[in-house]
């Protein structure tokens, strides 16, 4: 079994599901329990907390634990949203966010806040130009993505949190579920205001995520009851899970250390083989590409249909975001790029993980070459 | 662009006469204890300024360490380059568009320790001066009040540039005053008071009483968190955990209600003072501030400091709640100090204690029962706990993270 669907979700490390079994077992008690279990479990909490305050370089008070990247999006932006709605109503973002940013836009365009979307260029990147230009004096919220789920580009994240280092009333937030441990961010010197992460994309357990936010910066919660996470995030806290992120995250940070180069071997070999491959057209730019994400057409086969021609060889891809794969929509980020319907709707994503090899690169290689051929005489 | 080394200014440490090398000595030691994980630092104590060399360390994070530790007035970052001018004029202008915010007003300092260097100060100053506003629109030069002043300095060995002050924690440096007893509850005020003689080189040890099952287990963890911020502070923290239980129930017993309160603290003190004695301090720093609570009225403090004449210092005396507050915020205890688990102070609270409580009064209820022994034997029972900084810190659940 080959697997490179990582963009989607990615296999629990065996350290991490220990930790998970461990505390559910041992530690199970709740963090809100004044008795000695309920204490162990507060305790658990609070050290995960400082872990990944200390790995992330933010302060304990900047981070809210959430249930994953939809919660932490919606969070952050309606968060935002609500608690300066008297500052002003208007909101940026680009036209090729998540669906859970997408969407959380959409429903406050409903509710009477304006949203300006960017566009993005042929390489799937925005402009910082056109994000100055977008910005009013009643723009409360800037949202950009670090990483494109679909196609991998890395937008300018850095670049865009200095120009809102001008304007110190828009606050800026960073989809970087796509980017932790693969493209490094620093939150403080890009002048991030708020950082959505979930654990499942590095190796953790899914349910879990986080919610980074800038210490003086306001957040109206979107669930109210017993005032957990600082009244911010109620609900009891999901202890094993946060426990099993904050390692994970360490995990990922090491090898983002001493791997990345690996990690870029392994996909540039993956690329230059596609490229010689007869048929097969490349839609993630060469400059600004995350090093772990590949997306490709096999133009005049569909999607889906090559998805499941490699799986009958044990390879497993995907269409294009896992969300949107089932509603048999085309991606909204190759058509944001300005690639034909035809060619988009073809469009195939390969997503790697540290832990994927040259020698799965080779096989994958000639398998997508054989399913190639194989199709094309077919589908003629 | 990144700092190459870290310049700090001492504050009132340049008045110390001839006590001063042992001032910079023990500051160069919080430093180091501060950056211990920062294995490739070196640091270099002169008599007018401490150096930090970063030797590829991340200095952003040292920058913050450096913000908590006390006797440091202000330092700033410094970064090393070459004496070409091209090269000089590269490193200026990189770490001023670092800083720069639009409308910030500049000047430019240089000094030339080389007095070899071809170019005089003010050629110097007009070469750096003028490829900065080249280089950055609508920039205005300020030299009476500028928002960013550039520092060059050259040197024999090299040119040194930094553009920054940060304002220190002020203070002494840690352990250069003395030793003391804190008398740390769990409450907001303790830590606060704790912090603030800390901050004056006190080196503090800390004394608290516990009644279980009166009060519980996370109400020991809340004064453990508490003292783990205070090792910050000062590297380390010994906390001096005194069972109270049946001295507690010994004066609910013999004690009219009213009284009990005074009493209690009169204990606290004794047993406090007879351990300050153990490990040798001169001092009991508490927490009060005039009139907050019964305990802490004029009359009532008058009552309870008779069993000692032991220095009590209360630096939170005349601090209103709101500063206190404000103090443990930006501290980082107020969180913690605001858990609601009932402690020794909260537990056995009458009805209505006395505010003016007397003398002699408490002096004849406590006359029937010798506390002496309990007080030994309290003293006996005391569970020592050496507790590290964050930083440092082993912990019963490390395989899981």
């Amino acid at each position: 079994m080959i697997y490179l669907d990582n963009s989607a979700t990615t296999k629990p490390l065996p350290e991490v599901m220990d930790s998970f079994v461990k505390v559910s077992k041992e530690y199970f008690g709740n963090p809100s329990s004044l008795h000695g279990i309920g204490g162990q479990a507060e305790k658990l909490l609070s050290q995960a907390r400082s872990q990944v305050t200390q790995l992330l370089s933010v302060k304990q008070k900047e981070i809210y634990f959430t249930s994953g990247g939809t919660e932490g999006n919606n969070l952050a932006i309606k968060g935002i949203a609500f608690a300066y709605k008297d500052r002003g109503k208007h909101l940026i973002t680009t036209t090729i966010e998540h669906a859970s940013v997408r969407e959380s836009f959409k429903q406050l365009e409903s509710m009477g806040f304006e949203v300006t979307e960017i566009p993005v260029d042929s390489n799937g990147r925005v402009h910082v130009v056109d994000i100055e230009k977008a910005i009013r004096p009643d723009t409360i919220l800037v949202s950009v993505m670090h990483v494109n789920n679909e196609v991998g580009t890395i937008q300018p994240i850095d670049e865009i949190g200095q120009l809102l280092k001008k304007y110190p009333k828009v606050l800026f937030h960073v989809d970087h579920v796509q980017g932790i441990g693969k493209v490094p961010l620093d939150l403080n010197e890009s002048h991030v205001d708020l950082c959505t992460i979930s654990a499942h994309k590095f190796h953790g357990l899914k349910g879990n995520g986080l919610l980074f936010v800038r210490d003086g910066v306001m957040i109206h919660p979107l669930f109210t009851g017993g005032s957990q996470e600082g009244k911010v995030r109620s609900g009891t806290e999901n202890v094993a899970g946060v426990v099993c992120m904050s390692k994970a995250l360490r995990l990922i940070l090491d090898k983002l250390q001493t791997e990345l180069e690996q990690l870029r071997k392994v996909s540039n070999e993956l690329r230059k083989g596609l490229e010689k491959i007869d048929g097969i057209v490349i839609n993630t730019p060469e400059k600004f590409a995350a090093p772990h994400i590949l997306n490709f057409s096999v133009p005049h086969v569909k999607s889906e249909v090559f998805v499941h021609a490699l799986e009958e060889k044990d390879i497993f891809v995907s269409t294009t975001s896992a969300c949107s794969s089932k509603q048999k929509t085309i991606s909204n980020t190759l058509v944001a790029m300005g690639i034909p319907e035809e060619r988009a709707g073809s469009a195939i994503r390969v997503s790697l993980s540290y832990y994927n090899t040259l020698d799965e690169v080779k096989k994958v290689l000639s398998a997508v070459e054989q399913t190639v051929e194989g199709l094309r005489k077919v589908m003629k | 662009m990144n700092y190459d080394r870290i310049l700090i200014r001492y504050g009132e440490l340049s008045t110390k006469g001839r006590n001063r090398s042992q001032f910079i000595q023990k500051l160069a030691n919080s430093i180091r204890r501060a950056l211990h994980d920062f294995p490739n630092v070196a640091i270099k104590g002169t008599r007018d300024r401490t150096y930090i060399l970063l030797n590829g360390e991340d200095g952003h994070l040292i920058v913050e360490r450096l913000k908590s530790v006390f006797g440091i007035q202000s330092f700033s970052p410094v970064i090393k380059s070459g004496k070409e001018l091209d090269e000089m004029k590269d490193a200026v202008l990189q770490l001023f568009r670092k800083v720069y915010k639009d409308g910030n007003t500049f000047k430019i300092t240089t000094k030339r320790a080389d007095k070899m260097y071809p170019m005089d100060t003010n050629e110097l100053n007009h070469a750096f001066g003028a490829h900065v506003l080249q280089n950055v629109a609508n920039l205005k030069v300020n030299v009476k009040n500028p928002d960013i002043n550039l520092q060059i300095e050259i040197r024999k060995e090299a040119s040194y540039i930094s553009c920054e002050t940060i304002y220190g924690a002020g203070g002494l440096p840690a352990g250069s005053s003395g030793k003391a007893m804190l008398m740390l509850s769990g409450g907001i005020d303790s830590p606060v008071a704790g912090f603030l003689s800390m901050r004056r080189g006190l080196e503090l040890e800390g004394v608290h009483f516990f009644s279980p099952p009166f009060t519980s287990e996370r109400s020991k963890q809340k004064v453990l968190d508490l003292s783990e911020k205070l090792a910050n502070m000062n590297g380390h923290f010994q906390l001096h955990i005194v069972p109270f239980t049946e001295i507690q129930q010994l004066i609910q017993k013999q004690v009219p209600e009213n009284y009990t309160m005074t009493t209690t603290r009169r204990l606290m003190l004794r047993i406090t003072d007879a351990i300050r004695e153990k490990q040798d301090a001169l001092a009991i720093v508490t927490g009060e501030s005039l009139g907050q609570v019964a305990s802490q009225t004029l009359e009532s403090m008058y009552a309870i400091n008779e069993v000692t004449n032991t220095p009590i210092l209360r630096p939170l005396i005349a601090m209103d709640k709101t500063d206190i507050v404000d103090i443990a915020k930006e501290i980082d205890t107020y969180e913690i100090s605001n858990r609601p688990y009932e402690d020794c102070c909260t537990i056995f609270v009458p009805a209505s204690p006395k505010t003016k409580p007397k003398r002699e009064k408490v002096t004849r209820y406590e006359s029937f029962v010798d506390f002496e022994p309990y007080i030994q034997e309290a003293v006996d029972h005391i569970e020592s706990i050496l507790i590290r900084p964050q930083t440092v810190k082993e912990d019963l659940f490390n395989e899981l993270f």
